[in-house]
């Protein structure tokens, strides 16, 4: 539901400008969004400027730099440095993106960095992401079987296994989930393009079971149908998937269960 | 204000079962008012020049009269589904009962006036 005032503290001020580094000759300036909940402040932002020839090329190279030399207290999720593990989604340059995938070539000017967008802030860049994390749980994203398990493995074709392709790789970083309009105006009831795009993955999978019981999780004018193909998920991608199509695929099911 | 799990707050009330329908009609009446107004539109450019009883007398043929109510009811539906989207979408939760009811109403009054009149065309009426 679209709400038109802001709560408490969600005032962007101007915030810190941290020195410049000495002796740096090749600088980039950063300008990334600070708040705590240790103090009863708004949230502001943060200017650092990063010596390129001291630190690796990649954003999360840049955001660690920061925290090692300038400010400690810089708070951001990160582990694989390698886009697999999707901790450390962000806002970057306007684009929810992956900072350890993202170069900081790629990017003219000052490098701009908010956490995901319209999700509760725990901390700086840290987002709560506990609400999708249970939407993930809601849809059961396991291989679900009423035949006993076979011996070896569950086998399957190579035209069936293809069909996955495109599915699995999702890393669960949330930027298409947090880049969807129709997920900011009600995220509790609709499941969103990363949980949609799960959700397709076990229905797509010619191994799995529970195609109907998955379908009929799904059936409703909320959790299913709040999407209007704007896109905004598969351009976001950094893995380059396309939950808009795997969206579509799960209502091109409905319709196939319902009518034909 | 009220501390829920996320969980309890995912799951909400359950699917409600239903949501296909108006998608798929959604989509059916985009192809027929599609269609529709195209036929709509070639009959309105050849009444353009023509006198009130001629216009009368076309929209007494039952093809027109016909293809003119089913432009109407397929116009109309399609409005009332997008309409219902939009208030699903961005209504704010209390207004979301009186919004539907209202959009109910104004399609409603909307296809009685505009079949109304086609009715009083075809059939000749006053």
């Amino acid at each position: 539901m679209v709400e038109f005032t802001l709560p408490k503290n969600s005032t962007l001020t101007e915030g810190k400008v941290w020195g410049k580094p000495a002796g740096a000759t090749k600088t980039r300036e950063f300008r990334i969004y600070r708040w705590s909940p240790d103090d009863d402040s708004n949230p502001r932002m943060d200017t650092f400027t990063v010596p390129t020839e001291d630190c690796g090329p990649m954003i999360l190279d840049a955001l660690l730099w920061i925290k090692d030399n300038v400010d400690p207290t810089l708070t951001l999720r990160r582990s694989c440095r390698e886009g697999i593990c999707g901790s450390c989604a962000m806002n970057i340059d306007g684009e929810n993106t992956l900072a350890c995938t993202k170069g900081m070539e790629e990017v003219s000017g000052t490098i701009t960095i908010y956490p995901l967008p319209h999700m509760p802030v725990i901390k700086d860049l840290v987002p709560d992401l506990s609400l999708p994390y249970a939407q993930l749980t809601m849809i059961q994203p396991w291989l679900q079987t009423e035949t006993p398990e076979p011996q070896k493995e569950w086998r399957q074709s190579h035209e069936d296994r293809a069909k996955l392709d495109g599915l699995y790789e999702c890393i669960l970083c949330f930027c298409c989930q947090t880049s969807c309009p129709s997920y900011w105006w009600n995220p509790e009831r609709y499941l969103g393009p990363a949980i949609l795009l799960q959700a397709y993955r076990w229905l797509a999978d010619s191994r799995d079971e529970a195609t109907g019981e998955r379908l009929e999780i799904l059936e409703d004018p909320y959790r299913l149908y709040r999407c209007h193909n704007i896109m905004n998920c598969t351009q976001t991608c950094p893995k380059g998937l396309n939950p808009a199509l795997a969206i579509n695929a799960i209502r091109a099911m409905m319709v196939k269960r319902s009518a034909f | 204000m009220s501390i829920r799990t996320p969980m309890g707050r995912a799951r909400g009330m359950g699917a409600a079962g239903h949501g296909v329908g108006e998608f798929w009609h959604q989509r059916v009446t985009s192809v027929t008012s599609l269609v529709l107004a195209i036929g709509m539109i070639f009959i309105l450019l050849t009444l353009a020049t023509s006198t009130y009883a001629e216009v009368r007398a076309t929209f007494a043929n039952p093809l027109v009269g016909g293809w003119m109510a089913l432009t109407v009811i397929s116009f109309v539906y399609h409005m009332y589904i997008g309409a219902q989207e939009v208030i699903m979408e961005y209504g704010p939760k209390t207004w979301k009962l009186g919004l539907t009811l209202a959009n109910t109403g104004f399609c409603l009054m909307i296809a009685a006036a505009c079949l109304f009149a086609l009715i009083k065309m075809s059939f000749g009426v006053l």
